[in-house]
């Protein structure tokens, strides 16, 4: 590969979703721009639609959104884009200022000064008491909106992606589910690419070691790159569901491309110090994620997750300094002595004192960010309260990305103190996190903190696999990072949709799921089939590996105590969800049809299994590739 | 400037930087501890200032330069607003009566025992960073505890103090800190990393600030002990 192309490589993945994240900020000043000029175009020459618009508000007003209050720009009407519906504005918008993007810079959901709303009368979740504007009410198109497509009646198709380029008008169109998919296929192909190459070829880098792509950095972004094409495919039907106004809806896809560049960027990095940064930028950004629907109780996981995130990975730095001052000390050169490769090939001469201290603080660090006792309280509420296909995301790559950071740490600080140190502190991790999940797991009572708990579950098993430290166990840890992430994006993708129909995430008020729902219900027992580690799926083979590779190196005494914890995990969450899927449907007629599942919204479920299925069965292409990430951290 | 010079305006900016972390501890006005806050970001900047001094490397001044007028100025700032936008202008603002929300009225650790806690802390700074100081020891290394110990006071403050702001300035102490530790230890991290983490802890106050905003919406307050709709 000439220099060039790995370059290419290895930015792609950072900054295709940077860019994506930009377009959808742009999208919105753009519109805005238009919607001053098309406000003032409408003021002049009134169209015909205004005259059939109030016809169909009448329509739509049934629609049962006496809850909430929606907020349209009135530009939005073009994205309605059923066919004919591309006029813009109707009348009645010239008397309103450009509305912006409709938010101040807390990104808050009232409309901005001059924004033009029209709300149906009713509070506001936000209790943000819209003034009632019948004669505005003229001024919304009929089908506005990206968002809520799926809830208003005239609407036949479920289908928010609803880019129509070839039709660009004055107004522009809003970006929508297509460009979405763009970021993670990016990822995915350069992983792919980067996957043909490194086996054979070692390791790249790129800007004078600043990104670097070895075997392990690989798989990673396989991984990220597979799970987010998964969740941004779930995106357009999740918000279409949600009833999101446009604003929110440009600012949840702009967060989600930051959050991949994020993770891209973390697992790219080769410098210790850009790589903490990057996982800081993680939290950051899905701030706003997890807080997406502003209730109390988003406000209280988010607020929970950024400050005992960033605290708990603040150690981690601290951690990093410490390895900075034992390299400094050791005579690495200062432009080296964050540099992964370098630490870890001379990681022999680092004070060993310093870095015990030092793998102390990162362990309890990163540790935090990957859902590992103590500093693990953030994560059931934040994955319960995100939209679900944040919740996949933050549960299927997030936990892993900040753990292979863990892993990035222990190869250098096995190589300074020897192998027992960090098996001893990674295996006491391991199993206080698997007791404490195993034990919320029985007494669980929500469907999403019960996904979340089962998270918990796993990355106590990852780092077990880490703590036994041999490259076989190595290369399990890797392959369940990789299944586990599939299968609880399809969990959370099929949780988000249960807790649409069902009204609740409570697991006792959700019944007879298999008969009511049964497509949705056959996706949701095959993820948590999945989970639980029945083949064919890849977490069983990595399940199987890890406790081979266990019994046959490892700390057998800690392995042995977590089967045990494990198999009440396995009980407590086949308990809990055989009682959500099986027993009758919960109407009392049995006239009630089954609720069909959207192709839109099936298609990542399938996948998602296919894919977890596929991985169980054989790793196929990708086996050089595992087995040399394997060895990368294991085989010290 | 001489060496023992040097010596004691480092460790007089070190003591400073310490002595306002316990302030931080000791005082309940929220807008005061701000102002305290602000006060350790200008010491941390003296210390970053007088390493690139006495090693005589301009870049380090500048840096130097940077972290005060983030820490000493934007930071502390950020804050101030986020506090005056949730306190409502009383028309006799000398006869304010209910102050609780600009106040930190329930620590869970009352404030004799958080300065107590504090010389422990302390204490445990020294013991814990003994090695660091063996592995090299000169006058900014032997000032290398200071910096642990303002991590560990961050931390209890996080812990401790129950409003939204009070956590905010105790997750700022412990950065604070954590930079300070690697000025004295290494004389700072990599510009690149020292950029990125500064601006990391830029975004990260901003989001708590709007965080803080909308639980003020949400709940009516930012008593962190109003956040309990999730648990189990």
């Amino acid at each position: 590969m000439t220099h060039a192309t790995t370059a290419l490589l290895l930015t792609a993945p950072i900054a295709v979703p940077l860019a994506t994240s930009a377009a959808y900020a742009a999208s919105g000043l753009r519109g805005a721009k238009a919607r001053a000029g098309v406000a003032a175009l409408a003021h002049r020459t009134p169209r015909r639609r205004g005259a059939a618009a109030p016809v169909a508000t009448l329509v739509l007003r049934p629609g049962g959104r006496t809850d909430e209050s929606v907020h349209h720009g009135s530009p939005t009407g073009t994205r309605g884009d059923g066919p004919g519906t591309a006029t813009p504005a109707g009348p009645g918008t010239g008397s309103v200022a450009p509305p912006g993007p409709g938010t101040g810079p807390d990104g808050s959901p009232r409309p901005g000064p001059g924004s033009v709303t029209s709300a149906w009368p009713g509070p506001g979740p936000d209790g943000s008491a819209a003034p009632e504007r019948r004669g505005a009410g003229s001024v919304v198109p009929p089908r506005s909106g990206t968002g809520r497509v799926g809830v208003v009646p005239p609407r036949p198709r479920d289908a928010p992606r609803v880019a129509r380029p070839e039709a660009a008008g004055a107004v522009p169109r809003p970006l929508t589910g297509r460009l979405g998919l763009v970021s993670p296929f990016a990822i995915l192909t350069c992983g792919a690419v980067l996957a043909c190459t490194v086996p054979d070829d070692g390791p790249v880098t790129a800007y004078g070691r600043l990104l670097r792509a070895d075997a392990l950095t690989v798989w990673m972004l396989l991984t990220v790159g597979a799970v987010a094409c998964l969740a941004c495919a779930a995106n357009p039907a999740h918000l279409a569901h949600e009833r999101t106004d446009l604003p929110a809806a440009r600012r949840y896809h702009l967060l989600i491309h930051a959050f991949l560049a994020a993770m891209s960027a973390a697992v790219l990095a080769a410098n210790l110090g850009v790589l903490w940064v990057a996982i800081e930028a993680t939290t950051i950004v899905t701030a706003f994620l997890v807080g997406h629907r502003r209730t109390r109780a988003s406000v209280e996981a988010a607020w929970k997750y950024v400050v005992i995130c960033s605290a708990g990975i603040a150690l981690a730095f601290l951690g990093t300094v410490l390895l900075y001052y034992a390299a400094r000390q050791a005579g690495i050169p200062e432009a080296y002595a964050l540099d992964w490769q370098i630490l870890a090939a001379r990681a022999d001469r680092l004070d060993p004192s310093v870095t015990r201290l030092a793998t102390g603080l990162v362990v309890l660090g990163f540790g935090a960010k990957a859902g590992l006792a103590p500093l693990h309280a953030w994560l059931p509420d934040a994955h319960s309260q995100a939209p679900a296909p944040v919740s996949a995301l933050m549960s299927g790559v997030l936990l892993s990305v900040a753990f292979a950071a863990l892993l990035r740490y222990k190869v250098i600080a096995d190589a300074a103190l020897g192998a027992g140190f960090t098996r001893t502190l990674l295996a006491g991790v391991a199993l206080a996190t698997l007791a404490l999940a195993a034990a919320l797991l029985l007494a669980q009572r929500d469907c999403k903190r019960m996904l979340a708990y089962s998270s918990m579950e796993h990355m106590s098993l990852i780092a077990l696999g880490a703590a036994v430290g041999s490259p076989l166990a190595l290369s399990a840890v890797l392959l369940h990072m990789a299944g586990h992430g599939l299968a609880k994006t399809v969990a959370f993708c099929a949780s988000g949709h249960i807790a649409r129909l069902c009204g609740t995430t409570r697991i006792g008020r959700i019944r007879g799921l298999l008969a009511h729902a049964p497509c949705l219900g056959t996706a949701f027992a095959a993820a948590v089939i999945a989970l639980l580690g029945f083949p064919p799926f890849g977490l069983f083979a990595s399940e199987l590996g890890l406790f081979r590779a266990g019994f046959l190196s490892g700390p057998r005494w800690a392995v042995a105590a977590a089967l045990v914890l494990m198999l009440i995990a396995f009980a407590a969450l086949a308990a809990r969800t055989s009682r959500m899927l099986l027993g009758p449907p919960p109407g009392e007629d049995d006239e009630e049809e089954p609720v069909p599942l959207g192709a839109d919204a099936a298609a990542p479920l399938v996948a998602g299994l296919a894919a977890c299925a596929a991985l169980g069965v054989t790793t196929g292409p990708l086996t050089a590739l595992l087995t040399e990430a394997g060895e990368i951290i294991g085989g010290h | 400037m001489t060496d023992s010079v040097y010596t004691q305006l480092l460790d007089l900016a070190c003591g400073a930087f310490l002595l306002a972390a316990v302030v931080v501890l000791w005082l309940r006005q929220l807008s005061s501890i701000v102002e305290v806050f602000a006060l350790q970001g200008v010491a941390l900047a003296a210390v970053a200032a007088l390493l690139g001094l006495h090693e005589g490397r301009p870049g380090l001044l500048a840096v130097a330069a940077g972290v005060g007028l983030l820490r000493a100025g934007v930071l502390p700032r950020l804050m101030l607003r986020a506090l005056t936008a949730g306190t409502p202008r009383r028309p006799y603002p000398h006869y304010q009566e209910d102050v609780s929300e600009t106040r930190e009225t329930r620590p869970l650790v009352n404030v004799a025992a958080s300065l107590l806690s504090a010389a422990l802390l302390t204490l445990l700074a020294y013991a814990v960073s003994r090695p660091l100081v063996e592995l090299h020891p000169t006058p900014a290394t032997r000032a290398l505890p200071v910096g642990l110990a303002v991590v560990l006071i961050g931390f209890f403050t996080l812990v401790t103090r129950r409003r939204a702001l009070a956590q905010v300035v105790g997750f700022l102490l412990l950065d604070n800190g954590i930079t300070a530790t690697a000025f004295l230890a290494a004389s700072g991290v990599p510009l690149i990393v020292e950029l990125g983490v500064s601006f990391d802890v830029l975004l990260a106050v901003l989001v708590l600030q709007i965080l803080t905003t909308r639980m003020r919406a949400a709940f009516g307050g930012t008593g962190i002990d109003d956040l309990r709709e999730l648990r189990d």
